[in-house]
Formats: structure tokens, C-alpha cells, sequence
């Protein structure tokens, strides 16, 4: 029995949705059998996983608090991987961000201001956007590939941030943890939803997911996103400009990705550690791409990584499941829906006999 | 032999050895990204490489076996991006990025409960007679056996890329998969075994990194060594010769912040802990600013999925 392809002669609108879902079945499925092969009950694990977190009136609140930061990086990627420019920095921009906001309160012990939380917002979006200005100057200037640049300098950010906080910064009452004292009040994002940890980023990630909408369905720019992604040579006969087309969209999602970052130190965290992203960054990747690259998708799509997030942590603590599990399925996840793309272009019929052209 | 040419060769073997893992997995890369396959999961294979290799040394008591197991692990690896990229078609950059991601976390699952254990390094091979020169003895015939296997695998892929007929198709299929499929070559079946190579390759290098440089298995070792040796690529411009430069340069940078700390110099650890990552861009401008000249190198199908009409 071989598998042969046959072009549906377009993409099927029905497959680009059905897709993820099939893709998130099928991750379940082989997340059992990594369950059982670890000597867990798989039906007790993937309740503990994925159910659980969902069923306490206390823990559904941490499934916005954990996808804000992701929605919010992906939003910016997804519009960035439309048009072929491959922003795996992330992450470092999310460095940067907390770097930046974070300092400008570290700076300012005694303010109590309300105007001190803005200037950290406005700084934390500066700081992610500068770190991607980076990759885009080589990019258009040198022509360096930004996937290896702007993945470099994740590397180079994380060590700025462990010098910062062994450093310079460092809370001289910390015991001597690599830690940076504890943000005052007015540096700290309110809570918006009392009783909760639901912060200003959470609303922050809902807003960029209506703008980025907007941005791509409505406007000219979000046309040639669209446009230089699949066509990129009718693009360049467009005349679209490619280079600013380039440097706008590293600098978007530098920003968001900045914002992720000070959010995540000004909410959650409250100060400067090294540990401050669960690797936020690189899953974002994967929930652009769930998402099906558009920001609504990128809504339901961080949901669901939130929850491989949270039902890790719970698998850790109930089951004594290392917390690796949570890449893995998180890689398994991309594989899948990858896989399952292929619906999206391609029919796939069982044959019998080995046909002229078997499976390309 | 002097003290200062005893620091002299100390020194050369520390660069040798950490130019090694790179040199190992970039030299399988080559390879992959000559027959037009981009696979940027390196990373991800390296560590699953390591910690298979390591795991298989400690439990069966034999390094061959782990460098082997480590080797076959990187495979296996490769095989899921192969399966994905020239079956299903799937975009090759968002597939490597997923076995990045996917080769950390099961490499921290395995290694688990392996966190600091030790393990007798790779032995040194001191070729007799030879290996009693003064200060070249101990560098060029006194190493273990990977260092040597890097260099020999590194010969055979330039002599297999250039002198034989298969490597002649291979490049032919990562210049031109449609021309080289109407020549009748197997673009799928030789992508698949240079991808397959790749991994192995890049098993090899984990293995190097868990049974002789460190030799220890810590999560995450490797340490970006997967895409600085997918750098080293582009810097060698796809040819095996000048891949040997950039490895040993980046091998010599690595080392230089050990002994810019040995030598008390006020600069911040972490400083000096970026100096490869920060090399690695300026090596990428360099030679990407002369677009014309990468073009000509590159693989004129490198990334590009192939599915034959009909």
C-alpha cells in the first residue's frame, strides 16, 4: 500500500483549519505513548496535563497570565513569517525588553509616579525593537541571514542579563541570589481582574491581537505582507520595498516581543532574574504557525501552549514528570501540524500497486 | 620541553578540541545543504546525540558503542526531519526550528538521571614514536580517536563531494533538482541519505561534547554550537576546506576567553561568554555582504522542495 498525492489545484480552506486540530490530536495520542514508555498511566497524565489546569476555577485565570506573553510574540512573528522574514530572536528581544523596562524602575527606587509604569512599557518596547534593529540593519545593509543573527543574539542577551543582575544590579539584600531587588509598587502592573494575577499584558496581547488583525486584513502594508510571502517576485514587480518591509516587520516584533518581556518582569516575576522566560520565545514560534499566521489563530493557539505550560508544571509537582516533557510535546505538536499541512495542498489516496511517480 | 612551549601546546590542544564538535557537525551539514536540504535542527540533534552517546556509555561500559549509539540517535533524528520535509513537503526552516525544540526537550528527559554523573574521557591514541616529537608530537599524534575521525570525515566528504560520480550527482541535485531528476537521478532518495549523513554527523559531534570535551551531560550543553556550526557553512561558502579555517578559528575564540580570565583581565565573565556568538555575526556579514559571491556558492536549491510532476 503506498500513498499516493494529488493536488487539489488550491489550498483547501476547510484542511488550513482542520489541520491543527488533526495536528493536536494526533500530539495527544503520541504524548499517551510517551506517558505509558515513562511508566505513567497515560489517562491519569493526560488528565493531570491537559484537563486539570482547565478544571480549577483558580488555575483558568494562569492560562491567560501564561499565553499573554506568547500571543503577544507570536502576533509579531506570524506577520514576520508571511513575508519570509524568519525572526528566531525572540527571545532575546524579550530579554531586552525586561532589560530595558526593568532598568528604567531600578533607576528610579524613590518614584512612586504613575507615570513610572508608562516610561517601563515605552522602554520595554524600545529595548525589544532595538535588539531587532540588529538582524534588520544586517539583514538589508549586509545581507546576513537573520534567522542565525537574530538567534545569536538570544545567546548575547541572556548573558547581558546574568551579568546585570550578578552585576551592577544585583539586590544587595538579595543573600547574594542572582536576582535584582523587587520592583516598587508603581514599576508593578495592576491587576486588572481581582483575585486573579491577570495583568496588563493580558490586555496588552488581546489589543495587539485586534490590531494585528486589522493591520493585516485591512490595511496596504498588511497586502504586501501577505503578497511578499507568496509571491515575492510579483512583490518586487509591485515595487514593494522590500527592505522597509523588512525592517518594519523585525521592529514590530522586536516591539511586541520587548513588551512580552517587561510585562512578564512588571507582572508575574517583579524583578530581574535569569530566569525569566520559560522559553517564551521559541514557543511562540510554534504558536505563529498554529495559529495558521494570523493573529486571531494566534488567540486560540496560546491558549493551548499556555496550557502545555501550566499542565507541565502540574505534571512536575503531581506525577514527578521531568519538565522536559513540556518541549517535547511542544516540538511533537509542529511536527504534526507540519505534517498535516500537507492536507491543506495535497489528496492523499491509498493505492496498491506502485503507480509511474510514487509519493515525490 | 620548555615551560612556554608546554603552555604553547596545552593551549593548541584545548583549541583542538573545542573546534572539534563544530568542525563534526558543520562537515556533516555541508553535506546535507549540498544536495539542497537546509536542515537548521543541528542543535537539536547534537544534544540528542550527547545524551544517547552518554547514556549508552555508561550503561553498557563502552564509548565505541556510545559514539555509535550517539551517531544512530542523530539519525533517527534526521530521519523525522527527512520524513517531514521531502514526504510532506513541509517548510524545511519551521521543520528544523521543531527539532530544535524537540531534540532539547527529549534530550533533558532521557538525561534526567544523568545530571552529574562523571565518566572516564575518550582515550588518547598516542601513535608511537611519533607522539614523542617535541611540541608537534602531542598535538598531531597524540589525540583521541574523534579528533582524528574529524579530520579524516572532513577529507572524505571534499574527496566524495568532487571526485567521485555520487558526489557529483548530489551537488548536480542541490544545483538543480528539476534538471538532475530529468537526468534520471534519485533527488528524493539521495536527499534522504544527505540528510540521514547530516544527522549522523551532528550525533557525532554530540557525542564528542558528552564523552570526551566535557565529559559529562549536562541539559542544553551544547550551547548554540548547532547554529554556529550552520554559520561555519555559510562562512566556508559550501566548500569542506575552508570549513577546517572557520572551525579552528571559532575553536581558538572559544578558548581565548579562558585564558583572557586566566590572565586577570577586568572584563565580566558573561562578556567573554558572548564572544563566539558575537563572532559568529561579524563572520556572517563578512561574507554575506558579497551577495554575488554567495549566490554563486550557494546551492541554487537549497531549502527549496522538490516534488516530481506526474
Amino acid at each position: 500500500m503506498l500513498i499516493r498525492l494529488e493536488s487539489r489545484g488550491g489550498p483547501s480552506r476547510w484542511w488550513a483549519y482542520g489541520s491543527p486540530v488533526l495536528a493536536l490530536v494526533l500530539t495527544l495520542v503520541a504524548t499517551a505513548i510517551i506517558f505509558a514508555a515513562l511508566g505513567k498511566d497515560p489517562g491519569r497524565s493526560l488528565y493531570t496535563y491537559f484537563v486539570a489546569p482547565l478544571a480549577s476555577a483558580t488555575a483558568r485565570p494562569e492560562l491567560l497570565v501564561k499565553a499573554a506573553p506568547l500571543v503577544l510574540i507570536a502576533v509579531g512573528l506570524s506577520l514576520g513569517f508571511r513575508a519570509n522574514v524568519w525572526n528566531i530572536g525572540a527571545e532575546g528581544q524579550y530579554t531586552l525588553g525586561a532589560i530595558a523596562g526593568g532598568g528604567v524602575a531600578l533607576f528610579l527606587p524613590e518614584s512612586e509616579s504613575s507615570l513610572l509604569l508608562p516610561a517601563m512599557i515605552i522602554a520595554g518596547a524600545l529595548g525589544g525593537m532595538t535588539w531587532a534593529a540588529i538582524p534588520a540593519f544586517l539583514r538589508t545593509r549586509f545581507n546576513a541571514n537573520e534567522i542565525l543573527t537574530s538567534l545569536m543574539l538570544t545567546y548575547v542577551a541572556q548573558q547581558l542579563l546574568i551579568y546585570l543582575v550578578v552585576g551592577p544590579w544585583k539586590d544587595p539584600e538579595g543573600y547574594g541570589f542572582p536576582q535584582s531587588r523587587l520592583f516598587q509598587d508603581a514599576a508593578t502592573s495592576p491587576i486588572i481582574v481581582p483575585g486573579t494575577r491577570i495583568h496588563l499584558g493580558v490586555l496588552a496581547a488581546f489589543i495587539a491581537v485586534a490590531l494585528g488583525w486589522l493591520v493585516l486584513k485591512k490595511s496596504a502594508i498588511g497586502f504586501q505582507f501577505r503578497v511578499i510571502g507568496a509571491a515575492p517576485r510579483a512583490a518586487r514587480y509591485a515595487g514593494f520595498n522590500e527592505t522597509r518591509l523588512v525592517w518594519l516587520l523585525l521592529l514590530l516584533s522586536g516591539a511586541l516581543a520587548g513588551l512580552a518581556g517587561l510585562f512578564e518582569v512588571a507582572g508575574p516575576v517583579g524583578q530581574l532574574t535569569p530566569q525569566i522566560s520559560p522559553g517564551y520565545g521559541f514557543t511562540a514560534i510554534i504558536v505563529a504557525f498554529l495559529g495558521r499566521l494570523n493573529p486571531v489563530g494566534v488567540l486560540f493557539a496560546g491558549l493551548v501552549l499556555a496550557l502545555s505550560y501550566l499542565g507541565g508544571e502540574a505534571a512536575q509537582i503531581e506525577l514527578g514528570m521531568p519538565n522536559a516533557v513540556t518541549g517535547i510535546f511542544q516540538g511533537i505538536l509542529l511536527f504534526f501540524l507540519l505534517a498535516c499541512d500537507l492536507l491543506i495542498l495535497y489528496r492523499p489516496h491509498l493505492v496498491r500497486a506502485k503507480p509511474i511517480e510514487a509519493v515525490p | 620541553m620548555t615551560g612556554d612551549s608546554g603552555q604553547f601546546v596545552a593551549a593548541l590542544l584545548t583549541i583542538i578540541s573545542a573546534s572539534t564538535p563544530l568542525l563534526l557537525a558543520a562537515t556533516g551539514e555541508l553535506v546535507t545543504e549540498r544536495s539542497g536540504v537546509l536542515n537548521l535542527g543541528l542543535e537539536g540533534m547534537m544534544l540528542i546525540g550527547a545524551i544517547v552517546a552518554f547514556a549508552t556509555a555508561v550503561g553498557t561500559g563502552s564509548s565505541t558503542l556510545g559514539i555509535l549509539a550517539g551517531m544512530l540517535a542523530g539519525s533517527a533524528a534526521a530521519l523525522i526531519f527527512a520524513v517531514l520535509t521531502l514526504q510532506f513537503l513541509a517548510n524545511q526552516v519551521a521543520t528544523g526550528l521543531a527539532l530544535t525544540i524537540f531534540g532539547t526537550g527529549l534530550s533533558a528527559l532521557i538525561g534526567s538521571g544523568y545530571v552529574g554523573r562523571g565518566i572516564e574521557p575518550l582515550p588518547r591514541l598516542y601513535l608511537p614514536v611519533l607522539s614523542n616529537l617535541p611540541v608537534i608530537g602531542p598535538i598531531l599524534f597524540g589525540q583521541d580517536a574523534l579528533i582524528y575521525a574529524s579530520f579524516i570525515l572532513l577529507a572524505g566528504c571534499s574527496f566524495f563531494l568532487y571526485r567521485t560520480h555520487a558526489g557529483l550527482a548530489l551537488r548536480s541535485i542541490g544545483e538543480s533538482h528539476d534538471a538532475a531528476h530529468a537526468l534520471g537521478y534519485h533527488v528524493v532518495g539521495v536527499r534522504y541519505l544527505a540528510t540521514l549523513f547530516g544527522g549522523a554527523m551532528s550525533g557525532l559531534s554530540g557525542a564528542y561534547m558528552s564523552l570526551a570535551y566535557s565529559p559529562s551531560w549536562s541539559e542544553g550543553m551544547t550551547g548554540g554550537r548547532g547554529w554556529i556550526a550552520l554559520a561555519l557553512v555559510v562562512f566556508a561558502t559550501w566548500r569542506p576546506a575552508r570549513l577546517l579555517l572557520g572551525a579552528y578559528l571559532f575553536g581558538a575564540i572559544a578558548i581565548l576567553q579562558l585564558y583572557i580570565q586566566a590572565w586577570g583581565w577586568p572584563i565580566p565573565s558573561q562578556f567573554l561568554t558572548m564572544l563566539p556568538y558575537l563572532a559568529t555575526i561579524a563572520v556572517l556579514v563578512l561574507i554575506s555582504s558579497d551577495r554575488a559571491r554567495v549566490r554563486l556558492m550557494a546551492p541554487a536549491c537549497l531549502g527549496k522542495p522538490f516534488y516530481a510532476a506526474g
